[in-house]
């Protein structure tokens, strides 16, 4: 069996585009004013075309538009990538299409073209249940009518998820618990809750090397953060399923789960980036990130840089890292057979001692106290 | 060959960054020695590290030549020096092969430290000294003050101290007139057997080793057969030559000329500076006062930080030696990092530029390990032992008593600063031999042990004087005191490398300061860490870095996969850059930042 059907198969369509650009986020987006729809349309028809042609006999599990800000694409364009795909490769009967929603007013007005389209799950970046904290993240809308968008939202749509940044500046333990528990009232299955990262060449990434980002919560206290909210979503029956990504069982998102369980995804969009095993070898995609540019770069017959193969320890490291996240863990089994080697015993038993990991049957999983610690547990996995 | 009445040879000599390089630039320049267009700054300041850090390094010989007023053409062979203290050695030997020394004085700073060291060897040297006030074209210099302090600070006459901008070339036609006029020509004799004095050496990848020469008396020619007198080496001469800073061949060096030959000598290590060279046959018979070698006095342990890269540091180690022979080493083990060089230096700056340079050239990553001084151990059954390493000290039942090497610092500082600086010698154990005033400033004269100077004294210094006070040592020699070996152990493993010597009465102090500095540079571990300071089995002060909590990605999906993972492998690199002990990875600037003292 081919490594990657453990995994599963999906499909990421990025969108680079967004109203105005967040000061902490790291995303290849863009803020223009003018999109010519019909151009992106017939990019990706060509580009998943052209890769299609190189993945035929494969069953489609999921796909999920990303961006930037997907709910700028008008339904026509979705519905024509979503036909698109559908001609391509056939569509497993529980497909999850997901698409990432900005909570305004205007994105609302389309969710009903979106399920029209296909999609059966939105994704919506709400980041804070509080208008002084949106407005610190630069955000662009009000608690009130992101609550508005949700519930719209929930009226054409099954499974709707919502991100939340925490670990925000000038944020307490007791403010975020409160918080957090607004969210989960209002939450249906799905919940992303992420520490707020100061990612290097955004604006928060100056500011905090400048040393003007000021208030943000210590390690300690972030981690002590991190600590309650596992506590309080597994008391609410939303378990973290992944280091920042709680569900109800059954609930999880099935495209994500693709990656961390290191299945095969296609990436299509500036940007993207994919994992293909073609000829029985993985290989891993990128694109140009610059929008004009890949739209070029399509034009003239390749929307993707040369697919690179992937080295049998860069698959052994992904694998880990990415597997590690999982509540489920890491199949070390799958592990043994990517690396021809079992984990040493000896760091194990040391994790193990630590209260990093604990074995369950053949996986090997990381603590809560783990999972906060994350890295370091991988480097100390990985280096001999 | 050049009439000797038509050659003057000289040092410039001052403080650090009074501007002798600079200066040397004008005077290269307007005599048209090199031509504008290959005109840069500090032209003679070739190292990379000399021109990053804007310092000479290494003395530097050039030929120009000069028509004065007198309608006479001249050859002026100056030597360029350098002014920082580790270096006083270049400075001193490069004094030999001269005549006299134009002494520059900033004039916007006045009288410091090395000015002074400086000016003490000129004289010894029987120089004639000519001073010269330099950046006069900033709003600051102060020239009549300057001029006046020189004469109450050193005791030589500054009223025809000639006024230069060597930024701006103002005065710089007066300085060379000065120096055909009132330095002397050099002596010797054309037909006396030759001597030679072997200035300086060093290795040149293309040429082999260069040997740098005055000639005292008799001629040297391309092809002769020589002898160096203290060695006893013989060597046919394969080239002679002069800087003009580019090397040119010559068919000649005669007495009073400074100049180079090559002769297929394998090492540095075979040439010994202070050397006279003679002709093998008709060989003069008394040869010229040697010089006083350079001692390392500053010793600190070289390992690479990739054990595997041993074999390459050892070559690193060798190549550098070739051409410093001021700097000695030995091969050292510690149990904690494994194989590495125990190396002595003139200073710390000297340990630095080293140590710069095997990282750069070479591309070796390094453990530098805490810098220490040579003690004097005198055991219980009469031997002496000189200590090198805290680590190697032995058993204190066999010790008697243990002496550890002194010296004379001399601090030149405004008065407003003097409070500061008598409180940091006297928190460095130092024992006041002088206090004098020249006009608003200071000078301090200390008698201090070296170990507490080596280290961070002068940053120190430095910073509680807003970089206003210059300083200056020699050694004085040994004296007993209650020294002591604290060891420290990172969670109960003791860590040789960081073992020092300390005084008894401070070690309680200094255990507590070092502990806390290693908390804050070990980064924290998923377990928590007890940091110890001890003498013998006595723990004398302890902290405890806390566990790490937070150490996660928080997003990482299908798009981050490749960049996140390079996170990884970059701090899995990072994580080769530390050392393991017992289970904890303390980096390698740890054994050095540890001991930096921010009292
Ligand atoms: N304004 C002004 N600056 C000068 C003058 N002479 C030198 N400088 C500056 O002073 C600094 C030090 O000059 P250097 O010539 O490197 O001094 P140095 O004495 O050779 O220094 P070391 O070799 O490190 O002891 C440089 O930044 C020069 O540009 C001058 O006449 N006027
Ligand atoms: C691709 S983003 C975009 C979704 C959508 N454009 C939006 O902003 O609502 C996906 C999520 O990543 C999270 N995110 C982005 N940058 C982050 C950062 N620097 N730290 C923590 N979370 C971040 C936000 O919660 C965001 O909703
Ligand atoms: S957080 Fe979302 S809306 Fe903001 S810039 Fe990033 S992708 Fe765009
Ligand atoms: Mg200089």
């Amino acid at each position: 069996m081919d490594d990657w059907r453990n995994g599963g198969f999906g499909l990421y369509v990025h969108w680079p585009f967004c109203q105005a650009k967040c000061p902490y986020c790291d995303f290849n987006s863009h803020v223009v004013s003018r999109i010519d729809q019909s151009v992106w349309v017939k990019a990706y028809r060509t580009e998943l075309r052209r890769i299609g042609d190189m993945l035929p006999d494969r069953l489609l599990n999921s796909i999920f538009f990303g961006g930037g800000t997907p709910s700028l694409m008008h339904p026509d364009t979705v519905a024509a990538v979503i036909e698109t795909a559908r001609d391509i490769w056939p569509f497993a009967n529980d497909i999850e299409i997901s698409l990432e929603a900005n909570p305004g007013s205007v994105e609302a007005g389309r969710f009903a073209g979106y399920r029209d389209a296909g999609v059966n799950r939105i994704s919506m970046g709400i980041q804070a249940l509080n208008d002084e904290d949106l407005r610190r993240l630069g955000r662009i809308h009000s608690v009130s009518e992101a609550r508005t968008a949700f519930d719209v939202a929930r009226a054409c749509f099954d499974r709707v998820s919502f991100d939340l940044i925490y670990a925000r500046q000038g944020q307490t333990l007791e403010a975020w618990n409160h918080e957090l528990s607004d969210a989960l009232s209002m939450a249906i299955d799905h919940l992303s809750l992420y520490q707020l990262t100061i990612e290097d060449g955004t604006a928060f990434g100056d500011r905090y090397a400048r040393g003007k980002l000021r208030d943000l919560p210590t390690d300690d206290n972030a981690a002590d953060m991190y600590l309650a909210t596992q506590d309080i979503c597994d008391r609410h029956g939303l378990p973290g399923y992944e280091i920042s990504n709680h569900a109800r069982p059954g609930a999880e998102s099935r495209h994500n789960q693709i990656y961390w369980r290191y299945g095969d995804y296609v990436g299509i969009g500036p940007g993207a980036h994919g994992r293909l095993t073609l000829n029985g070898k993985r290989h891993s995609t990128e694109a140009l990130r610059a929008p004009g540019a890949w739209l070029e770069s399509v034009e003239k017959g390749q929307g993707t840089l040369p697919f690179l193969a992937l080295s049998q320890e860069d698959q052994v490291v992904e694998h880990m890292m990415m597997g590690m996240r999982l509540h489920e863990g890491l199949d070390m089994d799958r592990h043994m057979l990517l690396s021809g080697q079992s984990l040493s015993d000896s760091k194990l038993s040391m994790l193990q001692d630590l209260g990093m990991v604990e074995r369950v049957g053949s996986r090997l999983r990381a603590t809560a106290n783990g999972r906060a610690v994350l890295n370091s547990v991988l480097r100390e996995l990985l280096t001999d | 060959m050049t009439e000797l009445s038509k050659i003057r040879n000289f040092s410039i000599v001052a403080h650090i960054d009074h501007g002798k390089s600079t200066l040397a630039d004008r005077l290269i320049q307007s005599t048209g020695t090199v031509q504008d267009r290959d005109m840069k700054e500090q032209l003679l300041d070739a190292m990379d590290i000399e021109r990053e850090r804007g310092i000479t390094i290494k003395a530097n010989t050039v030929r120009i030549d000069y028509e004065a007023d007198d309608g006479e053409h001249y050859v002026l062979n100056l030597i360029d020096t350098p002014g920082h203290v580790d270096f006083a050695y270049e400075v001193s030997r490069s004094m030999r092969a001269v005549e006299g020394s134009l002494l520059v004085v900033d004039s916007t700073q006045g009288v410091e430290a090395q000015t002074l060291a400086n000016v003490y060897q000129a004289i010894d040297a029987d120089h004639e000294i000519v001073p010269v006030l330099n950046k006069i074209d900033l709003p600051a210099s102060e020239c009549d003050r300057v001029a006046e302090q020189i004469e109450d600070v050193i005791g030589i006459d500054a009223s025809d101290a000639i006024r230069v901008s060597a930024k701006t070339g103002i005065g710089i036609k007066e300085t060379l007139e000065a120096i055909v006029t009132r330095l002397p020509a050099p002596t010797g004799e054309r037909d006396a057997p030759l001597r030679a004095m072997l200035v300086d050496s060093w290795y040149d990848a293309y040429l082999g080793v260069i040997v740098l020469v005055r000639i005292m008396d008799g001629v040297l020619k391309k092809n002769d057969q020589i002898k160096m007198m203290q060695t006893g080496a013989r060597y046919g001469v394969d080239r002679i030559g002069v800087f003009r800073p580019a090397m040119q061949v010559v068919d000649e060096l005669g007495p009073g000329e400074i100049g180079f030959i090559t002769a297929s000598i394998k090492q540095v290590r075979d040439t010994k500076v202070g050397d006279t060279i003679t002709h093998e046959r008709k060989g003069a018979e008394t040869a010229l006062p040697g010089f006083k070698p350079s001692v390392p006095v500053v010793f600190c342990g070289l390992f690479p930080v990739d054990s595997s890269e041993f074999e390459d540091l050892r070559d690193a180690i060798e190549k550098l030696a070739l051409n410093d022979a001021s700097f000695s080493y030995e091969m050292e083990t510690s149990a904690a990092l494994g194989f590495g060089f125990r190396c002595g230096f003139l200073g710390l700056l000297h340990l630095e530029v080293i140590r710069d340079r095997i990282e750069r050239e070479y591309n070796i990553d390094l453990i530098t390990t805490a810098p220490s001084v040579v003690y004097h151990l005198f055991m219980k059954d009469g031997e002496m032992l000189e200590l090198h390493n805290p680590a190697d000290m032995p058993d204190l039942s066999k010790v008697d008593h243990l002496e550890e090497p002194r010296i004379k610092a001399t601090i030149l500082v405004p008065d407003d600063y003097l409070g500061d600086v008598l409180k940091l010698c006297q928190d460095r154990r130092g024992i006041q031999m002088d206090l004098s005033y020249a006009g608003s400033r200071a000078m301090v004269v200390y008698d201090l042990p070296l170990n507490e100077v080596v280290f961070d004294f002068y940053d120190r210094l430095k910073s509680v004087t807003k970089g206003y006070a210059s300083f200056d040592y020699q050694m004085i020699g040994y004296r007993e005191d209650n020294l002591v070996k604290m060891s420290v152990l990172v969670n109960d493993e003791p860590v040789d490398a960081l073992s020092t010597m300390v005084h008894r009465d401070r070690a309680e102090q200094r255990g507590r300061a070092m502990c806390e500095k290693l908390k804050d540079l070990i980064p924290r571990h998923m377990f928590k860490i007890p940091i110890q300071a001890a003498i013998g089995g006595k723990v004398i002060a302890r902290e405890t870095l806390s566990a790490l909590r937070k150490d996660v990605t928080a997003k990482c999906y299908g798009g981050d996969a490749t960049r996140k993972r390079k996170l990884l492998d970059k701090q899995k690199a990072g994580k080769k850059k530390m050392r393991q002990f017992g289970r904890v990875e303390i980096p390698q600037e740890a054994f050095i930042s540890a001991l930096k003292m921010d009292d």
